[in-house]
Order: C-alpha cells, then structure tokens, then sequence
C-alpha cells in the first residue's frame, strides 16, 4: 500500500463524481450470472419434519385408568407445511376416543399458522368427518394457542381452543398449565354433545427436560361438562366432573 | 524469492522455530488421542508451483471424544498457508468425500470472481473425487482464513488459517508470532442442530429467566417495575438472553482446534514483542478476548493494518480477524481466554516462556441480557433531543436502492449527524457514548438514534422491525459495556494508510437484515435468498454506499466477498477497511466501496446457520469494455 498524497485525495473524489453521470456507465459489459444448473448457494428451503408427543400419558382416576395420546407433527418449510394431529383416550385396552386431522399449513404472519384440512374420529361410534380450520401459533405473552373450527359431515359446527404456557422453575423444571375447551354451534344428541360451551379442562403439569426433546412429567388433570352435554352425561349417569393424576412423557423430535 | 531464501530471513527463523516448539509443547501436554488429528499442522508456503489440499471425512478426538471431522490434508485447522503478496499462487483442492461437493473460499481476497470458491455464485464446486486448481495473484498482505462455502462443512472443521507477507516492508515489528484460530465444534450433526432451531425456540438456551429470577429482580427492581418489563419483552414474544443461537450446551469452544482443557501453547521469551493473529473461524460463536495482565495493541483488523489502539480486551465476531501485539515481560505463563458472548462456554490458551506451563483461567462472567434499545424501541424520557429535528416524512425507507438525493434525512439538529449530505468527508461520529443515557442498565452507552423505521414489516419471516435506529459503532459489544477495562470499539478503527479511493458515494443502497428467532429464519428485506435469487445490481467503477439496519434483535457479521468496505465510522479518509463486520440488534451501520472488481460477489451473515437459512444475497458487478477508462 503506498502513501496516497494529500491532495489525491479529492481529485479521487472528483473523479469519484464524475463517475457519477451515466455515460459514464456506458461503457462496461454484464458479467454473466452464475448458470441455473449450478448447485444453491444456501439450502434455504430444505424441508423438515417435525414430531411432538405433547402428551402421552396415563390418567389415574375413580374407575379404571386411562392412556391418553395427543401428538402433532408436521413435514414442511419455514412457510409452507402438512400438518397432522391426533389424540384420544384409551381404557382397559380399548380406543374411547380418537381422531386424526390431516391439514395443510401455511405461515400467515410471524408467529401464526392456518390450517386447513380435514378430521376424521373413527371413535366413538358412530365415525365422523369433519372440514377443519385452524390456527396455530404463539400469542403476546408466551401462550401457546391452537384455535380450531370443525364442520362435521352433519353439518354440524365446533370449536375448539386449546392453550399452554411454560413456566421455567429451572432451565429444565418446567410447569406447564393448559386449557382446553369446546363450543357446539348445534346439539349432536347421539354422542351426548349438548350446544354451546360443552366442557373445560384444566392440567398442569410439570416436566423434567433431561434433553430438549425428552421430557417426563407428573401433574393434575380436571375437567368439568357444561350446560346441555353435562345433562346428557348425568341421565346417562355419568360424572360431570373428573379429577386425575397424570404421569406421562413428552417426546419431540 | 525461493522459499530456502525466506527461511533464512531472521523474522521467519523465529516464526518456525515458535510454531515447532508449540506444536512440540501441546503434543507433549495432551493424551495419545489427539495425535491424529486437532491442533495446528505445519505451516504449507503457497507458490505459482502450488500445494496439495485433500479435503476428507477424518476422525478426530476432541476433549475425549471422537467426531468425524470433515478435514484438509487431516487436521483442524487445516495447515497454515503462508503466501507473498504480488506473487501468483497455485492451490489444488482434492475432493475426497464421498457424498458431498467441497469448496474452499479464500476470505477476505481480492480475487478473480471464479476463484472466490462460493458454489452456486462463482464455480459450481468440488465433486466428489475431482480436483479442483486454483490460481491467481495475491493482491493484499495480512492475516486471512480459508473455509468450505459448502453446506455445514465449516462447521465440521474445514477451516484454515493464511498469512500473506507484505511485498514491502512491515509497518508492524515484531519479534515472534502466532496464529489462534478460535471456532467451535459439536458432535451434533449441523443438520439436526439447524432442525432443532427451526421446531423449538430458544432449544440450545440454558441460561433463559426461571420464576426464581423474576423474585430476585422484583426484590432488586420492585414488582411494578417487574412486571412491566417482562410483559415487555412477552408482548413481543422476545427473549432478552437470546445472545447467541446456539451455545455451549452442545459446543466446545476449540483454539487451535484445542478445547480448553488441552491448553494450546504458544511460546515466547520475556520482552519479545509477540504478534497474535486472532481468526474467528466459528460457525455460529462471537468471542471476547482478554489476555489476563497483558495490554493487547490492535494493529490490524480483517487483514489490514490500522492506527495502533491497545485496549484489555476486544469482541472478534465471527469471521473477523484481529493482529494484536503483545509484549510479556515477566518470566511467566499468561492466558489467552476467549469467551463465548452469552458466557455459556470459553476456550483458551498459553502463552508461556516454556512448554507445559499454565496460569489461572478466569471464571466465566455473568450472561449480559438484550435490551429495548437492542429491540429498537422507544425509551421515553432518554431521546428526545436526537430526534426533533428529524424530517420523519422522509424516512419511509424502501427495500430497494434508491438515489442517495432523496434519502436526504434532515437531521440538522443531531451534532455531528451529516448523513444526509452523504460526504464522506462530513461523515457522521458515530457512537457519541453516554448523553443522557444514564440510569437504565445497558444503556449507558448508547449510540444516538439515526433513523426510524418506515412502515414496511417485511412479511412473516421477520419478527419485528428497529423502529428506532442507533448508530452503535462507538459502543462497546455486547456484554463488554460494564467492564473496567479497555474494549475495542468500532470507531477505534483507523486505517494507517488513507484509502485509495475515497468520495462521495455515488448512491446508497439500503438492506435490512430481518429474521424470526422463534421460526430460525433469517433473510435479507424479508426474503430468503431462494426467495429472490436476483443479485444486487452495481455498476463498474461505481462508488456506492450500503446502509445496514437490523431488525432482528442478534448480531449479525455481514461478509461481502470481492471488495473491501469502508466502514463509515468517522474516520475520513482512513475509514477501516473490513471484509466482515458485526451488526448489532436495532443498527443503522454504512459502509463504502468503489465497484472496482468485475463478478459475483456474495454477500452474506456469516452466522453460518443464518446464512444456510436464507440471510444470503449477491452483487454482480459488471465488466469494463476497455482499458481506456479513467
């Protein structure tokens, strides 16, 4: 590097200036862009897959135990995604509930997914299917929320909140309370669903993240059936109310 | 000029002999394990005749466990290349993977666009089995690195350093030196660490706010108080220790390719002016040096010579290089201790006047957290003054360039604020420390407020935008603004020669760096580099302006390939020359260069996971017709 005198410096400047007038620019030639068959620079849109047991777990409680699943996972880019849901309750070996959504995901704004798709709940008897909108994401203040509508076959029309929020006890002691209720637009008498808010339930649980990915937990568990569905429940003479303890894992990968 | 008459250049004895006596002092130190592979190999002299480089899959041991390092000629780092600047060179690089296509960028050269080895921009890579040869003349002198631009293959140790001899003499006199080379590593393959971030937020952070921390601030800072801050930071669901993306919870900090406890030695004798010639060649990992009871004097910053400035400690950022001259005068060992940014992790070394000495590592220091400025939110009460004057009707800054006529900011009533003018001669003095600024933590020192942000949010791949803009390059880096020491700042950053060229820019092109933290993507004006695949257009011989702003709330180290900056710091004429220079969260940083190298020149965060999510552009510059050109 040699020493630049003084006074070179603003005819650089000068000469900076007149570069400035386009014909200036005239007289130069594209360099070419890099060939299309060329390999991508970055692999910015390679697909991932992500799997979530959120909660796989045994409920003890008045009468037999129960195993309940709910898992979520999606294949997919940072925008675009296939979605899939399920959850449902056995006891005594034997599936109570269950359904599955099959949706396709989009990320709408920074932290939000729609979903769109569809449901299937081959239990109880008898099936049924359902047109399923959602979104998913994370709200103002760290909640986790999944907002859910369902149209069923019948015509008939739900919906569904769910919430979860994490309080770090330790950088792996974890209490996660969670809320999840449902609303009918209509009564579906067969399977006991009253209109309205039909039930809430409240958990907590609290997990121990020996990895990320791995995470055992204990917590509490209660739910509660609203207005015409808990009728319907008390003529079939079920219980309207319902406390567990709940031991189970959370697995993500 | 052959490589028998270098040798016996007093200067170069030394050099050799202290690379022997440290190679021979860690082999010595370390179990049988690292005896394949890790530390630094013999150095390699490049000529136009040329070297050998075999890129490969090795196993390497790495603080007792062994990893399968993706390796040149067998060792991490790969050899040190030792080049004279106005000579050609020759590099023959062998693919020996068996499923991957390699590259090796030279970075920080001025180089012949299809040797800047970035697949996919200038050549279109390694296959597996070919060879591929570089040449061409080495125009620069100083201390630079070479690295894979190919997928995760930097993170897996393909790494080296370079040191070009200047054609003339010196301007720096020292008696001995050494090359530390600062990186991380994991046993992870790099994919899942990228997938884990992309399904969680915050998946590698262990040091995050527990129920526990917010009853010690509520006692410390009052409920009220409390509350309202992390309802703050919850509103924006942000998390104020995000200070690195991934941590020591899977790295381990390597000098040298060393973890700490195999304490990489580096010789010296009392008195000896010793010039340490730091390279930051980690993926992800910035780094605060300090060498405990030695003043460091930065004499050079990515390669080039600056003004001497002698600080206790500097951040290097990732991709950065900095020479610093240190002269122990007692007979005894001294540590060399590179800290992680967000603490969760260090490395370190020796330096010592014999092999198998050591002294006291210090501890790990408190986390920093982020803070409102770090989010480029308002602070009631603090700004004011900056901005009144500010013409906010102009401010609707677009994505795209623009004529620099009509970023004209009125910003008459900010001292020393000429930005609008866009004279590099009138240039701005950023940093302005401490106007009143007191009372809030972290905020002692902030940078004044430059610019707002207009109303574009740049689409769901970015989180939130730098509605109020500082120029931050007069602040110390994060976590160092509480120290009591020296801290090497931006604005300390002098080239000892005035640059070549130097004027006004003719434009001024203005890219935001945005990203969603909790979703890991990163991308440049919202958009994923596959998103947009168009470079940015310059003309030959243009001399333009790139103002950065950062959204996102990380650093990010922009590395443009080709073409040195000249970071718009205040220094005039002797604005430093950078190839790579850290950003901060809510930012308004500029630089200047003359488009005088023909190409396409990639420009990207050197974070390599952000980088390998999309934060990724290119400028093409094109060629001029003939020679005649003034």
């Amino acid at each position: 590097m040699t020493r630049l005198a003084r006074g070179a410096v603003p005819a650089a400047g000068l000469a900076a200036l007149l570069a400035l007038a386009p014909a200036a620019f005239a007289d130069q030639h594209p360099f070419p862009l890099p060939p299309k068959e060329w390999p991508k620079p970055v692999d910015d849109e390679m697909p991932f897959v992500f799997l979530l047991g959120d909660r796989l777990e045994y409920q003890t409680r008045e009468g037999p135990d129960a195993r309940v699943w709910d898992v979520q996972g999606w294949i997919g880019g940072d925008y675009n995604k296939f979605w899939f849901k399920s959850e449902g309750e056995e006891v005594d070996g034997r599936a109570e509930d269950a359904e599955v959504q099959a949706l396709y995901a989009r990320r709408i704004a920074p932290f939000w997914h729609l979903q769109a798709g569809v449901r299937y709940d081959p239990k109880p008897r008898p099936s049924r299917s359902f047109a399923v909108l959602g979104l998913q994401g994370l709200a103002p203040y760290w909640f986790n929320l999944e907002a859910t509508a369902f149209l069923s076959d019948e015509g008939d029309a739900a919906v569904r909140f769910e919430a979860e929020y994490d309080l770090l006890f330790t950088q792996r002691l974890i209490l996660q309370p969670r809320l999840e209720t449902n609303f009918a637009f209509s009564k579906v008498e067969a399977l006991g669903i009253g209109g309205g808010f039909n039930d809430v339930e409240l958990g907590l649980r609290l997990r121990y993240e020996i990895k990320r990915e791995v995470a055992p937990y204990i917590g509490v568990n209660w739910n509660r059936q609203l207005g015409d569905t808990a009728d319907f429940a008390r003529r079939r003479g079920q219980d309207i109310e319902n406390f567990f303890i709940v031991a189970g894992i959370r697995l993500w990968y | 000029m052959d490589r028998s008459a270098r040798l016996v250049h007093r200067r170069h004895f030394l050099q050799m002999a202290a690379l022997g006596l440290g190679a021979a002092g860690w082999r010595g130190l370390v179990s049988a394990y690292t005896a394949p592979a890790g530390g630094p190999a013999a150095p390699l002299w490049v000529t136009e005749r040329g070297v050998d480089l075999v890129i490969a899959r090795t196993p390497i041991a790495i603080g007792g466990r062994v990893g399968r390092a993706v390796t040149i000629n067998g060792t991490v780092p790969g050899p040190l290349l030792r080049m004279r600047e106005g000579e050609n060179v020759t590099v023959r690089v062998t693919n020996r993977l068996e499923d991957d296509h390699t590259s090796i960028h030279w970075h920080g050269f001025i180089i012949p666009s299809e040797m800047d080895g970035v697949p996919g921009i200038s050549f279109p890579g390694i296959k597996p089995g070919e060879t591929f040869t570089y040449r061409f003349p080495v125009r620069q002198n100083g201390t630079y690195w070479y690295h894979s631009h190919s997928g995760f293959q930097e993170q897996l140790g393909h790494y080296g350093p370079i040191i070009i001899e200047p054609a003339g003499a010196d301007p720096v006199s020292y008696d001995r030196e050494h090359v530390v080379q600062l990186s991380d590593w994991t046993f992870e393959n790099p994919r899942r660490v990228l997938s884990k971030m992309k399904k969680q937020g915050g998946v590698f952070n262990f040091q995050q706010r527990t129920v526990g921390d917010f009853f010690r601030d509520a006692r410390q800072n009052g409920l009220r108080a409390t509350i309202d801050e992390r309802m703050q930071w919850g509103r924006m669901r942000m998390n104020p220790t995000d200070i690195q993306d991934i941590t020591g919870s899977t790295y381990t900090y390597l000098m040298n390719g060393l973890p700490p406890q195999e304490n990489w030695m580096a010789l010296f004798s009392p008195g000896q002016r010793v010039r340490l010639r730091f390279i930051n060649s980690a993926a992800q990992t910035m780094f605060n040096v300090r060498i405990p009871g030695l003043a460091m004097t930065v004499v050079q910053a990515d390669g080039q010579d600056v003004h001497p400035v002698t600080v206790d400690e500097f951040q290097i950022s990732v991709a950065e290089t900095y020479d610093v001259i240190v002269t122990p005068k007692e007979d005894r060992a001294y540590t060399i201790f590179a800290e992680a940014m967000d603490r969760s992790g260090y490395t370190r070394g020796t330096l010592a006047p014999r092999p198998g000495m050591s002294a006291p590592v210090p501890a790990l220091r408190e986390r920093p957290v982020r803070t409102m400025i770090d989010m480029g939110m308002d602070m009631p009460g603090h700004e004011t003054s900056g901005m009144a004057g500010m013409d906010h009707g102009a401010m609707q800054h677009g994505a795209t360039p623009k004529p620099s006529a009509t970023a004209g900011h009125d910003m008459g009533s900010m001292p020393g604020m000429g930005h609008g003018a866009m004279s590099s001669g009138a240039q701005p003095t950023p940093g302005m420390p401490g106007h009143e600024m007191g009372g809030m933590p972290g905020m002692a020192q902030a940078g004044p407020v430059v610019a707002r942000h207009g109303p574009d949010t740049h689409g769901p791949g970015n989180t939130t935008v730098a509605m109020v803009q500082r120029s931050r390059l007069g602040e110390p880096p994060t976590g160092l603004d509480n120290v009591e020491h020296r801290v090497l700042v931006y604005t300390d950053l002098k080239a000892l020669q005035p640059n070549k060229d130097f004027g006004p820019a003719g434009r001024e092109i203005e890219i935001h760096l945005t990203g969603n933290m909790e979703a890991f993507i990163w991308g440049i004006n919202g958009k994923r580099f596959s998103e947009v695949r168009e470079p940015i257009q310059l003309q030959y011989g243009e001399r333009v302006r790139i103002t950065l702003v950062n959204d996102t709330m990380m650093e990010h180290p922009m590395h443009m390939h080709g073409m040195f900056k000249q970071i718009v710091n205040g220094a005039g004429p002797q604005m430093p020359r950078k190839h790579t220079i850290s950003v901060r969260p809510a930012e308004r940083l500029s630089y200047e260069f003359t488009a005088d190298e023909p190409g396409n020149w990639a420009f990207h965060c050197h974070l390599l996971y952000h980088m390998e999510a999309g934060m990724f552009t290119f400028f093409n510059v094109p060629e001029p017709s003939g020679r005649g050109r003034s």
